[in-house]
């Protein structure tokens, strides 16, 4: 199988990886790659978005993914506007069709969205004319990550395809982890994924994965190894012991690395919790691409909007 | 001295196994006979051919929000709801703010509805003060006011103990004890039905054991105080094995289905990309439950349908899946909705499809009516088994519109409804 990239998006927005060709994946991917040689640039900037209006609402605390959109947006150029608040429309006093259209009167061009509550930017996306990008619905999806996640696997590895990608960590909470396996499986990776039963939904493996629940099973054989972080905030206290006892049975360690292939690489969406998921000797390590992954978070977002707004090609510098 | 005489009607009442063409005189509110031919110039005609007509469609699960939430629904508003979805009588959960948990509210209820003068509205009185779970309502009070049943519906009674002194007192009237089955911790946050399209979609699952837990419970305790238990919306497979081994064991369980649940999955959920219409409790089930409930439906175990009638404003279901609240409204598309489904796709016999809707509530719930016996109330409900026309919430009497069924085109649809022989709808042609 090797995917021919597709002409152009079809859809107004990105919700997601679920509706997503693999022509429009690799389509996303390879403008990516232009993008990121943009960074490399003394004058890191192209006119691409001039005159275009981005809106990035942050209805839940994030850092890395609101400051990765906003050097996308600026290096394309775009005005931005930024929106952090965290709760729901209803702390906010308003319906969620009220928020839309005060932000639709503004007239933007995008809507980055990251919210507690999957589906919002769904229900958005059909109600509003801007573009509406998916920043991380709940336990939704988080379609950037996985293509930025995509791209570094794709850079170190040269091909998606036959790739064995193993998850472990949190996968009931994880937005990361569904997106990840519809991409990787639609281009034609192998997924595992694996957690205590206590935090695996039941049904995962059809979208595209094996489950396991034992860590030694689920190394071996794998070309990457990608750690989820422990969502504390997110927890009861009824779905595994301890942080300490977490680590024991889970986390990614010396030795259980070798288990994988040699040189295999070892990712994090981050934030890390150090020493609960991920030993820091491994997060520290040579088989470690965490930056580069944060590298490339902008570079697939600056591909992500242009290829929105229409753009085809390598975007041109004035 | 008021006559109607309904002509030509096809007849269908299980109490009398009839299926048949008939007429029917009603004298002063009264089903006086039922003849192949009958004349009465002083009577008031209606020319019934080509429709069924029925004992009235009762509807024993309804939230009517009044008092409390009149933006909602009223008395009144529910009540014509209910006469243009082709019911005769409701039953209304005692969930208002006050909480019908004493004879003040139950009559309040009662008034409101008697002066709407539409259909027959029975209120059920809460188990526990304020709906608190800890200490018992004046069952006997709401009972002697009107009260026909009892249940804390919208939640569970989750205090065993509580249950089963309800259970107990009951018996004195007797009266069911209706319960929403719910077990709260494994029910969690959840906001639809734990499964693949839950996991699929990241929304938190409602898994069908916190159902089942419940429901194993209350018949537990339904055999140790030989009370009269009452299952309300039950949604799931296992739950509905639960229900038909009790009545096997001779336990006084009976049980009710929606017919949102026997018509819609959750993967609506995903089809719609989180329509809050979609968004009810208990949820939307998978394909494997639902056919178990049609299952269960046509071989008897379920007693009855009923719709539990959630209206809620535009503006709260505007919102966030995971915050808007539960619940669909029903009483306007439940007749055609089950009649497609259980009648037209499964071919039950209408003696049976009407028996669910109206001599089988009456029974579990000691209502009048339920039957077009000479002597009974004349509580009819016409329905056009030939009329197909789409759900169209814009037309709805209710003040809400929250349904999934917007826009379905379905067959069989009620062409009037008569209380105590008067005619209070009749669908404009």
């Amino acid at each position: 199988m090797s995917v021919i990239a597709a002409p152009r998006l079809r859809g107004k927005d990105l919700v997601g990886i679920d509706p997503l060709s693999p022509g429009e994946i690799q389509l996303i991917l390879d403008t990516a790659e232009h993008m990121k040689a943009i960074a490399a640039r003394p004058i890191k900037k192209v006119p691409a978005l001039r005159g275009k209006t981005v809106v990035n609402f942050f209805m839940e605390a994030s850092t890395r993914t609101r400051f990765s959109f906003e050097v996308a947006e600026k290096r394309l150029s775009a005005d931005t506007l930024n929106f952090s608040a965290s709760g729901t429309s209803v702390s906010k006093g308003e319906t969620l069709l009220d928020t839309a259209l005060n932000l639709e009167a503004m007239q933007p061009d995008f809507l980055v969205i990251r919210h507690a509550c999957p589906g919002t930017p769904h229900q958005l996306a059909r109600v509003l004319k801007s573009a509406v990008i998916n920043a991380g619905d709940g336990a939704h999806e988080h379609p950037t990550q996985a293509l930025l996640d995509a791209l570094t696997i794709r850079e170190r590895r040269g091909t998606l395809e036959g790739q064995v990608v193993t998850i472990i960590g949190d996968i009931q909470h994880s937005r990361v982890v569904r997106s990840n396996i519809l991409l990787l499986s639609r281009m034609g990776a192998r997924v595992r994924v694996c957690a205590p039963p206590s935090l695996m939904p039941i049904g995962i493996e059809a979208l595209g994965c094996e489950a396991h629940r034992r860590v030694e099973d689920a190394i071996p054989g794998a070309d990457v190894v990608m750690m989820l972080r422990i969502q504390f905030e997110r927890q009861g206290r009824m779905n595994f012991p301890t942080g300490r006892e977490f680590f024991d049975l889970f986390a990614l360690t010396p030795d259980r690395l070798k288990l994988a292939r040699k040189n295999a690489l070892v990712m994090h969406p981050g934030p890390m919790n150090r020493g609960v998921e991920i030993d820091s000797r491994v997060a520290d390590g040579p088989q470690s691409v965490i930056l580069e992954q944060v590298t490339n978070g902008v570079a697939v977002r600056m591909a992500v909007l242009y290829l929105l707004a229409g753009g085809h090609g390598e975007p041109t510098a004035d | 001295m008021s006559r109607l005489l309904i002509r030509h009607a096809r007849v269908v009442d299980p109490a009398q196994r009839l299926d048949v063409g008939r007429d029917i005189l009603v004298v002063d509110g009264v089903i006086a006979k039922l003849a192949e031919r009958i004349d009465d110039p002083a009577a008031e005609v209606i020319d019934a051919a080509g429709l069924i007509a029925a004992p009235g469609f009762i509807d024993a699960h309804v939230h009517l929000r009044e008092p409390g939430f009149e933006y909602k629904e009223t008395v009144a508003s529910g009540a014509a709801a209910a006469v243009a979805g082709g019911f005769t009588a409701v039953c209304c959960m005692a969930n208002t703010v006050p909480v019908n948990d004493n004879a003040a509210v139950t009559e309040f209820i009662r008034g409101r509805a008697a002066a709407a003068g539409l259909a027959r509205v029975y209120p059920i009185g809460a188990v526990s003060k304020g709906l608190g779970g800890d200490s018992l309502a004046e069952m006997g009070e709401m009972f002697r006011a009107g009260a026909v049943a009892f249940s804390d519906d919208g939640k569970p009674v989750s205090n065993s103990q509580l249950m089963r002194k309800a259970l107990e007192y009951a018996q004195i009237f007797p009266a069911p004890v209706i319960d929403h089955c719910e077990d709260a911790n494994l029910a969690g946050q959840g906001v639809m039905h734990e499964g693949a399209v839950a996991t699929r979609l990241g929304l938190r699952g409602i898994p069908a054991a916190a159902e089942e837990v419940a429901v194993v419970r209350d018949i537990i305790l339904a055999q140790l105080t030989g009370g009269h238990v009452h299952i309300a919306h039950l949604s799931t497979a296992g739950a509905l094995d639960r229900v038909r081994e009790g009545k096997g064991a001779g336990i006084r369980v009976t049980c009710e289905v929606t017919p949102h649940h026997l018509a819609l999955t959750d993967e609506l959920v995903a089809v719609t990309e989180y329509d809050t219409n979609t968004k009810m409790n208990p949820p939307l089930r998978d394909a494997a439950h639902v056919e178990a409930l049609i299952h269960g439906v046509l071989d008897g175990t379920v007693d009855c349908l009923a719709t539990d009638h959630a209206p809620h404003h535009a503006d709260e279901k505007a919102l966030e899946f995971d915050v808007a609240p539960f619940g669909i409204v029903g009483l306007e598309s439940a007749i055609p909705v089950t009649y497609n489904l259980l009648v037209v796709k499964h071919k039950m016999p209408l003696t049976r499809f009407v028996a669910l809707w109206s001599a089988n509530p009456a029974r579990v719930f000691h209502l009048p009516g339920g039957t077009l016996k000479p002597g009974s109330p004349a509580d009819i409900t016409l329905i056009d088994p030939e009329a197909r026309l789409a759900v169209n919430p814009e037309r709805f009497q209710s003040l809400s519109r929250n349904t999934p069924f917007a826009g379905q085109r379905l067959k069989g649809w009620p062409a009037a409804t008569i209380v105590a022989g008067r005619v209070v709808w009749r669908r404009e042609r």
